[in-house]
C-alpha cells in the first residue's frame, strides 16, 4: 500500500515538473527569445505602431507572464485533485 | 483650491486612512506579527504584494529610465515582472506548505544547519537595508518637493507613520495598509497616464496609445504618423539612439534581465508575503493576482516613458532642427520647467549664448552639423527621476491630479519600507534570538523583541535616508545580485533537489555571494574606490555589474551540486521534509505551528 502511495506521489511530482518546464520554456521564449535575442529581427515586423521585438520586450512578455501563472495555477489545482493531494 | 493646500489635504487623508487601518488590525500574537495569522485573502495579498514590491523606484524612477533608455529600459520591465513566474512556480507554493515564519528559517531547517541560517540572515539584512535607505530618501524628496518642508521633516513624518503601523500591526497591519496604499498608488499612476495618452493619441488606454498614431494638434497635422515612429525620427535627428533600438549588447541585456528576474524571486520581503495566505493553492493564485496588480502599472510605464520623452522633445524643439528659431526661447519656457529648476533637478546653461535651449546628444552628432547650426553643446540637464512627477504638470492636468501623484509616490515608498522593516525585525527576533541565540524567551518576549527590532530598524533607515551613503544608487544592483546569487538558488534547490546537502548549500551561497560582491565592488567601489574601470571592454564576458548576479547564481548552483555529490546525502528526516513540502495536502494544519 505504502509503495503504491509512493509511486503516486512520484507521478504527481513528475506531472508537476512537466507543467513547470513547459511554462518556463514559454517564459524564456517570449522574454529572452523574442524580447532580446531575436528582438532586432522581429523589429522588422510592424504590428500597428509597434516594432514586434520592442513590443515583446516592453509589453508582450508581461502579458504572457500573467497568462502563464494563471494557466499554472489552474493546471496545478487540477493535478492536486487528480492525484488526491489537494487540501481538505 | 491652491495646489499646496490640496496636496496637504490628499496626503493627510491617506495618512489618516493608513493609521486607522493599523489600529483596526493590531497584531496580538507572533503569528499575526510575522505572517498576519495566515488568514489573508489571495486577492488582498496580491494587492499588498504589489504595493510591497513597487517601490519609489518603480513609481518614480522607472518610467523616467525607460524614457531616456528607450528599448534598453526593457530589462527593468521584463526583469521585474518575469521574476513572478519563477516565484509562482518554483518557490511560493512550497514555502507556504512548509508553513513557518521566515526565509532564513526555511534555509536553516532544510539544510539542518544554524550556519546556513545565519548566512541567510546576513544576506537578508544587507539586501533589505540597501533597499530601505533608497525608500526613505524617496519619502524625503517627495515631501520636500510637494509639501515644501525640509527633507528632515519629511523623513521624520514618514518614519513616524511607518513606525505606527509596522510596530503596532506587524505583518497584519502592514498587509491591510498596503492594500490601501496599492489603491492610492495605482490610481495616482494611471489617471495622468490616461490623460496624456488621450492628449497625444486619442486612445484612453495607455499601453495601446503607445502603439497608436499621433492626433492632430491645432495648426499642425500629424499625418497619422505613429507615436514611436515620430519619436524615433525626433531623437535620432538630435543625435540620440533610436528609441526602439538597443544601446546595450545582447549578452548584457540577457544577463541583467536574468539577474533582475531571479533577484526579484529571491527578495525576502516579497517571498514572505506568500507565507500569509491560508492554503497552497492560494499561494499560487495569489502570485497571479500580484503580477496582475503589478502589470497594471508596468504596462503603463512604457507608455508614460515614451510619451514623457516625446512631450519633452516637442516642448523644446519647436521648429526644424538646426533652424535659427528651431529651439525654445529660454524666456518662454513653461511654468513646470521653472518649478523644477528650483529643485536643481533641471538645469539650463546657455553655452552658445543665443537665449534658446538646445537639447541634443553632442557625441551622436557630427562636428560639421554642430558648427553649421551654431551649437556649442547640450544645454539642458534633466534628472530622469522627475519625469513621472512632472508629467501631470507637463500635460497641464488639474491640481488634484498633481496632489494625487504626490500621495502615490509617498504610498509607494512607505509600503515598501514597511515590508522591508518587517523582514529585518522578524529575522532578528525570530531567527537570531528565538531560534539561535536566546532560545528560552516566551512568545510575549519574542513579540516585544520584534517590535523593538522594528523600531531600531526604522531609526537606522531614517539615518540612512538622511545621510545616504554615496553608494545608494550603486547598491541596487547589489541587492538584486545578492538575492539572485545566494538566497534564490538555496531555496530552489531545497525544494527541487533532494540530494543537495548542508555542505553544498553553504558553499554555494558563500561562493555566489563573494563572487557577486567582489565583482560589484571591483567595478563600482563600495566603501573603497573602484579598482577596475567600469567599461564594457573590462567586463567579464561583457556582463556589467548589474547583470553579474546571474553568473553568481550559476556558480552557486554548480558548486552546490558538485560538493553535494562528493559529501554525504542529507539525513532521512530532511528527505521526508522535502516530500512533505512537495505535496499540498495538510497545509492548513501548518497554521497551528
Amino acid at each position: 500500500m505504502r509503495n503504491n502511495l509512493d509511486t503516486q506521489a512520484q507521478q504527481y511530482w513528475r506531472a508537476n515538473i512537466r507543467t513547470v518546464l513547459g511554462c518556463l520554456l514559454v517564459w524564456f521564449l517570449v522574454s529572452f527569445g523574442a524580447g532580446i535575442i531575436f528582438a532586432e529581427a522581429l523589429n522588422g515586423i510592424m504590428v500597428g505602431g509597434f516594432p514586434l521585438g520592442f513590443w515583446f520586450a516592453q509589453q508582450g512578455s508581461i502579458v504572457v507572464f500573467l497568462l502563464l501563472i494563471i494557466f499554472y495555477a489552474w493546471r496545478m489545482n487540477r493535478l492536486d485533485r487528480q492525484f488526491n493531494v489537494d487540501e481538505i | 483650491m491652491e495646489l499646496q493646500t490640496l496636496t496637504y489635504l490628499v496626503v493627510g487623508a491617506t495618512f489618516a486612512l493608513y493609521i486607522g487601518i493599523a489600529i483596526w488590525t493590531r497584531a496580538a500574537t507572533t503569528g499575526d506579527f510575522y505572517v498576519a495569522g495566515k488568514g489573508v485573502h489571495p486577492i488582498a495579498n496580491g494587492m499588498a504584494t504589489g504595493a510591497d514590491w513597487m517601490s519609489a523606484a518603480s513609481f518614480i524612477s522607472m518610467a523616467g529610465l525607460i524614457a531616456f533608455l528607450g528599448y534598453g529600459g526593457s530589462v527593468y520591465l521584463m526583469g521585474w515582472t518575469g521574476g513572478y513566474v519563477l516565484l509562482a512556480m518554483l518557490l511560493a507554493p512550497y514555502l507556504r506548505k512548509y508553513g513557518k515564519f521566515t526565509v532564513p528559517e526555511f534555509i536553516g531547517d532544510r539544510y539542518y544547519s544554524d550556519s546556513a541560517r545565519v548566512v541567510a540572515v546576513v544576506c537578508l539584512i544587507f539586501i533589505s537595508f540597501v533597499y530601505v535607505a533608497g525608500q526613505m530618501r524617496g519619502v524625503g524628496i517627495v515631501f520636500s518637493r510637494f509639501l515644501e518642508v525640509s527633507i528632515e521633516v519629511g523623513l521624520v513624518v514618514g518614519m513616524g507613520i511607518v513606525f505606527i503601523y509596522a510596530v503596532l500591526g506587524g505583518m497584519k497591519g502592514i498587509t491591510y495598509t498596503q492594500v490601501a496604499q496599492y489603491v492610492v498608488l495605482i490610481t495616482a499612476y494611471i489617471v495622468p497616464a490616461i490623460f496624456i495618452s488621450l492628449q497625444l493619441t486619442g486612445n484612453p488606454v495607455p499601453p495601446l496609445g503607445l502603439g497608436s498614431s499621433l492626433v492632430d494638434t491645432p495648426g499642425v497635422s500629424a499625418d497619422g504618423v505613429y507615436l514611436l515612429e515620430r519619436l524615433n525620427a525626433v531623437v535620432t535627428e538630435l543625435g540620440f539612439a533610436a528609441y526602439t533600438d538597443g544601446q546595450k549588447s545582447v549578452i548584457d541585456l540577457f544577463a541583467i534581465t536574468a539577474a533582475l528576474m531571479v533577484g526579484t524571486a529571491g527578495l525576502p520581503h516579497v517571498i514572505v508575503r506568500f507565507f500569509t495566505v491560508p492554503r497552497v493553492r492560494d499561494a499560487r493564485s495569489s502570485a497571479g493576482w500580484a503580477l496582475f496588480f503589478i502589470a497594471l502599472l508596468y504596462l503603463c510605464a512604457p507608455a508614460v516613458g515614451a510619451m514623457a520623452r516625446y512631450n519633452l522633445m516637442d516642448t523644446l524643439q519647436v521648429g526644424a532642427v538646426g533652424a535659427p528659431d528651431g529651439n525654445l526661447l529660454y524666456e518662454e519656457r513653461p511654468a513646470w520647467m521653472q518649478r523644477w529648476e528650483q529643485t536643481g533637478l533641471l538645469k539650463f546653461e546657455d553655452k552658445n549664448g543665443d537665449g534658446r535651449i538646445q537639447y541634443y546628444n553632442p557625441t551622436g552628432m557630427s562636428d560639421a552639423l554642430e558648427q553649421q547650426y551654431g551649437w556649442a553643446g547640450n544645454e539642458l540637464t534633466v534628472d530622469r527621476d522627475i519625469m513621472v512627477l512632472a508629467n501631470p504638470e507637463i500635460a497641464g492636468l488639474p491640481n488634484w491630479v498633481i496632489a494625487l501623484v504626490a500621495a502615490g509616490g509617498i504610498a509607494a515608498a512607505l509600503s515598501t519600507a514597511a515590508g522591508l522593516l518587517l523582514v529585518i525585525s522578524s529575522s532578528i527576533s525570530h531567527d537570531l534570538m528565538k531560534s539561535t541565540f536566546a532560545r528560552n524567551i516566551t512568545e510575549k518576549q519574542e513579540l516585544l523583541a520584534g517590535r523593538i527590532a522594528a523600531g531600531f530598524a526604522i531609526l537606522i533607515a531614517g539615518y540612512l535616508g538622511y545621510n545616504p551613503p554615496g553608494f545608494v544608487a550603486e547598491v541596487v544592483a547589489f541587492a538584486f545580485g545578492l538575492a539572485a546569487s545566494s538566497l534564490f538558488p538555496a531555496i530552489m534547490m531545497g525544494i527541487f533537489a533532494k540530494r543537495v546537502n548542508r555542505e553544498g548549500a553553504i558553499a554555494g551561497m558563500l561562493a555566489g555571494l563573494i563572487f557577486t560582491m567582489g565583482y560589484i565592488v571591483y567595478f563600482k567601489g563600495i566603501f573603497i574606490d573602484p579598482i577596475g574601470v567600469n567599461t564594457p571592454e573590462n567586463w567579464l564576458l561583457g556582463i556589467s555589474p548589474e547583470g553579474i548576479g546571474f553568473v553568481g547564481m550559476l556558480l552557486n548552483f554548480a558548486l552546490a551540486f558538485a560538493i553535494s555529490k562528493m559529501t554525504a546525502a542529507p539525513p532521512r528526516e530532511i528527505q521526508e521534509l522535502v516530500d512533505y513540502i512537495r505535496s499540498p495536502r495538510g497545509a492548513k494544519a501548518a497554521v497551528d505551528h
